[in-house]
């Protein structure tokens, strides 16, 4: 089969009748019948779906029509993006077999660009969790070990895009679980500006915090995909009424003059090969004609415990919803408040239910000013902070983890512990910023690394330009990643 | 400096699952009680701060008095939303009785 080298060039090869998306499509069911056993990336594979809709895309193709930016490219779906018709779990017993009555419209968008839907995503229970072991469908494993968890709470979509099973995914980062499961599988996951994919159709977790964005093997392919998704929608009101983005187009212009600032903060708590791998990705990006200097923020040493506050606390209030009455489980009980009791606790699981403890905790009276209070000022803090540094830089480069990719079981029992594997990723969600992993090479065990970029809000054009020219400079990089097939 | 909270008792954590409508074992009780403890203690860095003069963020984002256009158009099918919940009666979500009524 001829290798298409990138989402683009896929297709185009679609859209111009060299390829089929059928025959794309069976290429990438037929990785997933071989991989997905061992691997377990997808609560649910649409094949059938998928066939109907690269049949579709292919009929619009014979008949002379032009299917879309994304014609005939399979894309997998996160498990807390509604789909009508089709189950939308979020990998929790409390939502099993319930069928979405309307489509989110990413997946709409994605849909109406000729994409084809391929599955639906294994993830942490209602995305709490950074290592895909609190779903409630059992772990996905790291593509690259499979001893290793792929990362989380996106973690069946970054495996879905590592594995070869499509070249594009969704995910939702509420405080880095896009970036952080594409670092520790070795692709690309971009968390865009907040408001600038809608929301509407995502199923809430930390409503002020979760943004939905692509998994892919490029830059290019993640930024073809936000062109697609991006820009504004009625039905969210929290989209900005902005013009759609259009990436694709600028991600070559280079970075030259360009002031990159190194986040001491972040590389201080990472481990040293991790490090050491953002230093080689700051001395590339000097080569490549920017100015490279180190920076502090220190107010992002405070933003776990604000996140940790914040987001418990939305958490709480958006998961009342979950009651036994409307839709999902329902465990009887002989009056409502017992139904509703009754069915919540059979529901959830642990890591749920920890977080709607503590949102509800910082949220009561007595302690509402001393928790949730002062963590929505540290928040104004942290962005206080970035304004900063981006008086001086125009994009900021970290670790995207501090550790690489950890074994199944080694963080899971002890919540805190799991907590900082989002220290390098949370400030961002907290300012409301856009931010991309890219991956950069291994550890000594072959494990991949990505490293981070961040930037102020809006300018996902600058992020994609830096973005590409450390993609570019990473070892191993050979134009793409796992489009082949 | 402001005081910091105290720290998190068993039975603020069974007052907390009740609000939450949860039921807790006892030895679920006691793993919550130390585990949230444990993460309340990493959030002193933030309780003790002194930030009486900083503005809550609550959105980052914040956009306000947000209206779409007034053009009617459907809105979700009845039958299709009513088809996903537990018990339907009437066109009505049923549910077990209230409190205090008779059954």
């Amino acid at each position: 089969m001829s290798e298409a080298s990138s989402v683009a060039e896929l297709a185009t090869a679609v859209r111009n009748g060299t390829r089929s998306a059928s025959e794309v499509l069976e290429a990438h069911l037929a990785e997933i019948d071989e991989s997905e056993p061992s691997i377990h990336a997808f609560n649910l594979v649409t094949g059938d779906e998928a066939r109907r809709q690269a049949a579709a895309v292919d009929a619009v193709v014979a008949s002379g029509g032009d299917p879309g930016l994304l014609a005939g490219v399979p894309v997998a779906l996160k498990d807390n993006l509604c789909t009508r018709g089709i189950p939308t779990t979020c990998s929790s017993r409390i939502l099993e077999g319930w069928l979405p009555p309307y489509d989110a419209t990413v997946v709409t968008r994605l849909r109406e660009a000729g994409a084809v839907m391929v599955g639906k995503t294994n993830m942490d229970e209602f995305a709490m969790g950074s290592s895909t072991e609190t779903s409630a469908t059992g772990p996905t494993r790291n593509p690259c070990d499979l001893s290793r968890v792929p990362g989380g709470s996106s973690g069946g979509s970054a495996a879905a895009v590592a594995a070869g099973f499509a070249p594009l995914a969704l995910g939702s980062d509420t405080g880095g679980s896009i970036r952080q499961p594409a670092a520790l599988c070795g692709v690309v996951g971009m968390k865009p500006t907040y408001g600038t994919v809608s929301r509407y159709g995502l199923v809430a977790f930390a409503s002020s915090l979760d943004q939905i964005g692509p998994f892919a093997g490029s830059v290019a392919d993640a930024a073809l995909c936000f062109d697609v998704i991006g820009g504004h929608d009625e039905a969210d009101s929290t989209s900005l009424n902005r013009p759609s983005p259009r990436l694709l187009s600028v991600i070559d212009d280079g970075v030259e003059g360009m002031t990159i600032g190194v986040l001491t903060e972040f590389l201080d708590g990472a481990d040293p090969v991790i490090a050491e791998r953002t230093r080689m990705a700051a001395e590339a990006l000097a080569s490549a004609g920017a100015r490279v200097e180190e920076v502090s923020v220190p107010e992002v040493a405070l933003a776990l415990s604000a996140y940790y506050l914040i987001a418990p606390a939305e958490a709480s209030s958006n998961l009342a919803r979950y009651d036994g009455v409307r839709f999902g489980l329902r465990v009887d009980a002989e009056d409502t408040v017992a139904m509703n009791t009754a069915t919540r606790s059979a529901g959830f699981g642990a890591e749920v239910k920890r977080r709607i403890m503590l949102g509800t905790y910082a949220l009561s009276a007595g302690y509402m000013d001393a928790y949730y209070g002062k963590a929505l000022r540290v928040r104004t803090l942290i962005i206080e902070g970035f304004s900063r540094a981006y008086q001086r830089c125009d994009v900021l480069l970290g670790p995207t983890t501090p550790t690489t990719a950890f074994p199944l079981g080694a963080k899971v029992g002890d919540p805190m512990t799991m907590y900082l594997s989002d220290v390098c990723t949370i400030p961002t969600n907290l300012a409301g910023h856009p931010a991309i992993s890219v991956p950069f090479g291994t550890d000594d065990g072959g494990l991949p690394v990505g490293v981070q970029l961040l930037a102020p809000a809006l300018a996902e054009s600058t992020l994609v330009r830096v973005a590409a020219v450390v993609e570019a400079a990473a070892p191993g990089w050979t134009g793409t990643r796992g489009v082949g097939s | 400096m402001t005081e910091h909270p105290g720290r998190i008792t068993r039975e603020d954590v069974a007052h907390v699952a009740r609000l939450a409508r949860l039921r807790l074992t006892d030895d679920e009780l006691d793993l919550y009680t130390g585990q949230l403890g444990v993460i309340l203690d990493h959030a002193a860095d933030v309780a003790s701060l002194d930030l009486d003069g900083v503005a809550p963020t609550a959105h980052a984002m914040a956009v306000t008095n947000v209206l779409r256009s007034d053009t009617p158009r459907p809105g979700l099918d009845r039958d299709e939303v009513l088809a996903a919940a537990p018990e339907v009666e009437q066109h009505r979500f049923r549910v077990p009785r209230i409190l205090g009524e008779a059954p």
